[in-house]
């Protein structure tokens, strides 16, 4: 567990001086914030911008991210160094992980900002289940990809389907019959209801599908390639 | 220290290691001498238990290479041919790192910059440095936690002379610390000046090995002495108690501008073993 911790220290230490990396942390919130306060249009659900953006930024900033730093770090060769230190594939990941989920979950803490005080303990905790499924996507393309630049190319269609197919099947039904079996839609669906009630059954097995399909495809891509 | 009896390693039916033999002492700089993809970084790889091995065995601290322990992985320190840094943290910041991993005091830092020549480069990210001050950040990585077992893969590859000379100077005093030193390189000035021992690998065998001066010696076919003259001229005699008059004849005469003996070095022993060399097949595998 120490050398996680020393994995997330040194992780926070680099994104201050990781703009790259920044931005996908701070972009949804910031967004978030100004589109609350600027746009108001008469007939628009409520925390419009909010919901969306927050099923954009499960979608996105994990994903991207997680996948970024695991495949930079296999491209620059420190991964290696960590490891030939005695640190284990389990411990760095947990520590990436960890790290991403709190750097995101202080993210939704800003996007929370706008709503009801008795909504933020249900949308956070929806949050922390979006970022732990994306941490795990992300994981699966790290792992997977030799260097940034294949990471890359894995993500970006990855991450389109995710963030933005939520936004999609809003205009398009049959968007919308394809979306429902993304973890994303479903995130947006519990969103928009807003309390436990109106979780229903279907939502939770696709989102149970969806993390451990993840899962499955983190650990054939982690008996596939370790971490060289 | 390390023991390798004959180690087997192939990729894909392609044999790349075939039958390595050689023991490594406590205290010793041992030299791994080879072109490019003679396989150098594949045994040091093994060695550090990064990668199996078909056929054979490995023991490093009288241990099977697989049952070593988390803390005596902590008492190798490994230098890969890519430095491995962490380009936008400082070099006191990469360095905080492995010293939290190792469990050392934070302090050490300040005196393990000082000893590779980076002390004023401490809050300096390790994306500034040059190749040269990021070989010395690499090292100082490796040398903070005091390891016994060192390995380094080529570490001074296309650093500048003045830069090498650095970093040759600093694995000298690690060995009078007692530390025990496995290096590869394909620069023989650098094996001949550096190790107490010396394999030449060539196409995953091992050709020869022994004290660098023991190889050349060992190969002294011509046995001549070469002299420049004064004069111009050039003058090859046999290296045998006959020519000593006629050596201290031109001696006394004062018409000596350079002598040699015709001792070969180790690239020529190199190329006299395989028909390569060890630089030039460096230079073409890379083009």
């Amino acid at each position: 567990m120490r050398n996680s911790l020393i994995i997330l220290k040194k992780q926070l230490k680099d994104t201050l001086k990781n703009k790259t990396v920044l931005i996908q942390f701070i972009l949804f919130p910031v967004m978030t914030l100004i589109m609350e306060n600027a746009i108001k249009i008469d007939g628009m659900p409520e925390l419009f911008f909010t919901k969306l953006f927050s099923v954009m930024y499960i979608g996105m900033a994990p994903l991207t991210s997680v996948a970024s730093i695991i495949s930079e770090e296999k491209e620059k060769n420190t991964l290696r160094v960590l490891t030939m230190a005695n640190v284990k594939p389990w411990q760095y990941l947990i520590g990436v992980g960890f790290y991403v989920w709190f750097i995101c979950m202080l993210g939704a803490g800003v996007m929370a900002t706008g709503l009801k005080k008795e909504d933020i303990p249900f949308y956070l905790l929806v949050m922390a289940a979006g970022f732990a499924i994306s941490i795990l996507a992300g994981a699966c393309i790290g792992v997977f990809s030799k260097n940034q630049m294949t990471a890359t190319s894995i993500v970006m269609p990855v991450m389109l389907i995710f963030a933005f197919s939520p936004m999609l099947a809003m205009f398009n039904e049959n968007i919308e019959k394809v979306a429902r079996f993304a973890y994303t839609q479903q995130f947006k669906k519990i969103m928009d209801d807003m309390s436990f009630a109106g979780i229903k059954i279907d939502n939770i097995c696709i989102l149970a599908i969806n993390a451990m399909l993840m899962m499955a495809l983190f650990f054939i891509a982690f008996r596939k390639k370790g971490l060289e | 220290m390390i023991r390798c009896n004959d180690v087997y390693k192939s990729f894909s039916g392609k044999t790349v290691l075939s039958g390595i033999d050689f023991e490594i002492g406590d205290g010793e700089i041992f030299g791994l001498l080879g072109p490019s993809g003679a396989g150098k970084t594949t045994l040091i790889r093994i060695l550090t238990g990064q990668l199996s091995f078909d056929k054979g065995l490995v023991t490093v601290f009288d241990k099977d290479i697989s049952s070593l322990s988390g803390e005596d992985k902590k008492s190798i320190g490994i230098m890969m041919d890519q430095f491995g840094v962490y380009e936008r943290l400082s070099c006191i910041d990469n360095l905080k790192v492995f010293a939290d991993i190792y469990g050392v005091p934070t302090d050490i830092i300040k005196s393990t910059l000082q000893q590779v020549g980076l002390k004023d480069a401490g809050g300096k990210s390790a994306s500034t440095l040059s190749k040269g001050m990021r070989a010395r950040l690499s090292l100082a990585r490796v040398f903070m936690h005091s390891p016994k077992l060192i390995f380094l893969d080529e570490p001074t590859s296309g650093l500048d002379p003045q830069t090498m000379r650095q970093i040759h100077k600093i694995i000298l005093e690690k060995k009078k610390e007692g530390c025990t030193i496995f290096l590869t390189t394909h620069n023989m000035e650098e094996a001949y000046k550096l190790c107490d021992r010396v394999a030449l690998l060539n196409e995953g065998v091992i050709v020869e090995n022994g004290a660098p001066e023991e190889i050349c010696r060992k190969y002294n076919h011509q046995k001549t002495i070469k002299m420049h003259l004064s004069s111009g001229e050039d003058v090859v005699i046999p290296h045998e108690s006959g020519s000593a008059e006629r050596i201290s004849r031109f001696l006394s005469d004062g018409s000596i501008e350079t002598i040699h003996s015709s001792e070969p070095n180790l690239e020529t022993v190199f190329l006299e073993l395989t028909g390569r060399k060890l630089e030039e097949d460096e230079i073409c595998a890379t083009v």
